[in-house]
């Protein structure tokens, strides 16, 4: 259960796929267009339940709870190997420029 | 918001807009097509040295002017003998939120404040929402930030989440949607709702914004080694860093100087394509919007668009997304910047530029962006590859394909550039302005205005208007 005053994610549909834009590729246009807004709590309430929440602009949206404290989930990535080799290579051609 | 508030909402799109940036956009009307850019320009926004105030206050701008030597001189090693310009890098990540964009939320937030607006309001998934939260927390305005961020499987592209995190962190509220672009008419409903300014890409003030980009470009070289810059090259997108930057250079009476427009090539993927979506690694700097924004401008939020890039382009080339990463690499580990990568989309292009010119001519990059979680070329290629991207080394142009593969080069003389003929975005110009005023005859007024919208004499507007008509009619 979160309570009222913690930070949460909200989720909401904006437009059901009947009544999203026309000319939209096929595959755009059969899902919803959807939305995740973040904010403080406004009462108590559980996963799932539609829940009002006040936004960092200070407004007041309703939605369903998706996410109590809710991470930011990017990162660095891995190492990647096709990357790895160019700083070497290009190094070693700079230092011959130096030998001439 | 049901359907039928969302066709209300369409209704009085003029209305809000109107409302939200404050401009009666008619004031400037002339005939159909025409309207006079010059009078909008002036009247609307503020003069260069109003904006430097504007920007010193919030300590934007003045940023640092680099000279890339250890590249230059790699460039040199496989050019012919006399060959290979100095390299610059306008070190544009050192403003207060990481790029160029504060250059042109500056202006909009100052604007706001000063007409009583309580907070701003910016459709962006770019650097542009973290700047306007950015200058929004610096003049005390509210802010909100309207994403285009998940695909229908909630799969967030790893910049765009990154940039959500960056407005949230400037106290900016960031709605964040799925694929499409009804995001417009979501943006609209909260200009309504909240009453706030809307920080538009694309009005005056936030092109004016720009112009301080290329009239600093223009002092700072003429400064430090007696001449303007031979060449300027700028990451086009919508046209505004094109336009203001241009704009800017010419003020500081860089007349001769070339704007060259670089663009990611991702021909071939859609952009309101729910599939194609997180199959990118650049969310902004490419032909998706290179391209159709050159071609017809007025597509945007407002009634006429202050970025118009055909004024202004000297030459479009494209770059590939494995080019633009080998380059963020090489400016990391043999310049010592860690940028981009999207901001570094010109840089790519300034190998093949350089080598074209004279060892004592001077190409200035127009920008770098901050980076970070996300936005880092070894965020990006770990998120290609878990959508199925194939990442390889080899040929960066020739194996290129936008969606399926990124082929990044092992040295220099790999990176090159693709010619992209601004001839053809003209005749595009002419095929989008029958479209859009649904007509084929167009007045003397309308064909001069025609001209100075593309940088064209009167006698091309009107050949390419009887070349599109023919083409429509084979």
């Amino acid at each position: 259960m979160a309570k009222k005053g913690e930070w949460v994610k909200i989720h909401l549909i904006v437009l059901e796929p009947s009544q999203r834009a026309s000319n939209l590729p096929e595959e755009t246009k059969k899902v919803p267009l959807e939305a995740w807004i973040n904010g403080f709590l406004e009462e108590n309430g559980e996963i799932g339940e539609k829940v009002r929440i006040r936004t960092l602009s200070d407004r007041t949206v309703e939605g369903t709870l998706v996410e109590i404290n809710p991470r930011y989930t990017h990162d660095f990535g891995d190492p990647v190997p096709e990357l790895l080799k160019i700083g070497p290579l290009l190094k070693k051609e700079l230092s011959k420029r130096d030998e001439l | 918001m049901n359907f039928k508030m969302y066709e209300e909402i369409l209704k009085r799109k003029n209305q809000i807009i109107q409302k939200a940036v404050g401009i009666d956009y008619s004031e400037f009307e002339i005939e159909g097509i025409a309207f006079d850019y010059e009078r909008m320009m002036k009247e609307a926004a503020y003069t260069l040295n109003e904006i430097k105030e504007i920007q010193f206050e919030t300590q934007v701008g003045n940023t640092p002017l680099v000279e890339l030597k250890n590249l230059t001189a790699l460039v040199r090693k496989s050019s012919k003998h006399g060959k290979g310009a100095r390299i610059f890098l306008k070190d544009e990540a050192t403003n207060p939120s990481g790029s160029f964009k504060d250059r042109r939320a500056s202006v909009s937030v100052y604007h706001a404040k000063m007409n009583g607006y309580k907070g701003v309001i910016a459709a962006t998934s770019g650097n542009y929402g973290a700047a306007v939260a950015s200058q929004a927390a610096k003049r005390g305005l509210r802010s909100i930030i309207v994403q285009e961020t998940f695909d229908s499987d909630h799969v967030g592209q790893p910049e765009i989440l990154e940039k959500g995190r960056a407005c949230e962190a400037y106290g900016a509220e960031v709605v964040q949607l799925t694929v499409g672009p009804e995001l417009f008419y979501y943006t609209l409903k909260l200009l309504e709702e909240t009453g706030y300014f809307n920080a538009s890409l694309y009005t005056p003030f936030g092109i004016a914004g720009i112009e301080t980009l290329g009239y600093e470009i223009a002092e700072q070289t003429k400064a430090r080694y007696g001449k303007f810059p031979d060449a300027v090259l700028v990451t086009h997108a919508g046209g505004g860093n094109v336009t203001g930057t241009a704009r800017g250079l010419k003020l500081a009476g860089a007349l001769k100087t070339k704007v060259i427009g670089v663009s990611v090539d991702l021909r071939g993927l859609h952009m309101a394509s729910d599939h194609d979506f997180n199959r990118k690694s650049f969310t902004t700097g490419h032909t998706g919007f290179g391209i159709p924004f050159a071609a017809y401008p007025d597509r945007v939020d407002v009634p006429r668009n202050a970025a118009r890039p055909l004024r202004y382009l000297d030459r479009y080339v494209l770059v590939t997304q494995g080019e633009v990463f080998f380059m963020t690499e090489a400016l990391s580990q043999i310049e010592g910047m860690m940028r981009g990568p999207a901001g570094n989309t010109s840089l790519t292009a300034a190998i093949s530029i350089a080598r074209e010119m004279n060892e004592d001519q001077i190409i200035v990059v127009q920008e770098t962006e901050y980076t970070g979680a996300g936005k880092l070329p070894s965020a990006q290629l770990t998120f290609a590859k878990k959508m199925g991207v194939t990442v390889k080394n080899g040929d960066p142009i020739k194996e290129d394909l936008p969606g399926k593969v990124i082929s990044i080069p092992e040295a220099v003389d790999q990176v090159g550039i693709i010619e992209y003929p601004i001839e053809n975005i003209k005749k595009s110009y002419i095929k989008e302005a029958i479209k859009a005023y649904s007509k084929k005859a167009f007045s003397d007024v309308e064909i001069k205005f025609m001209g100075e919208d593309t940088n064209s004499k009167t006698d091309e507007v009107e050949r390419r208007l009887e070349e599109v008509l023919k083409d429509g009619k084979a």
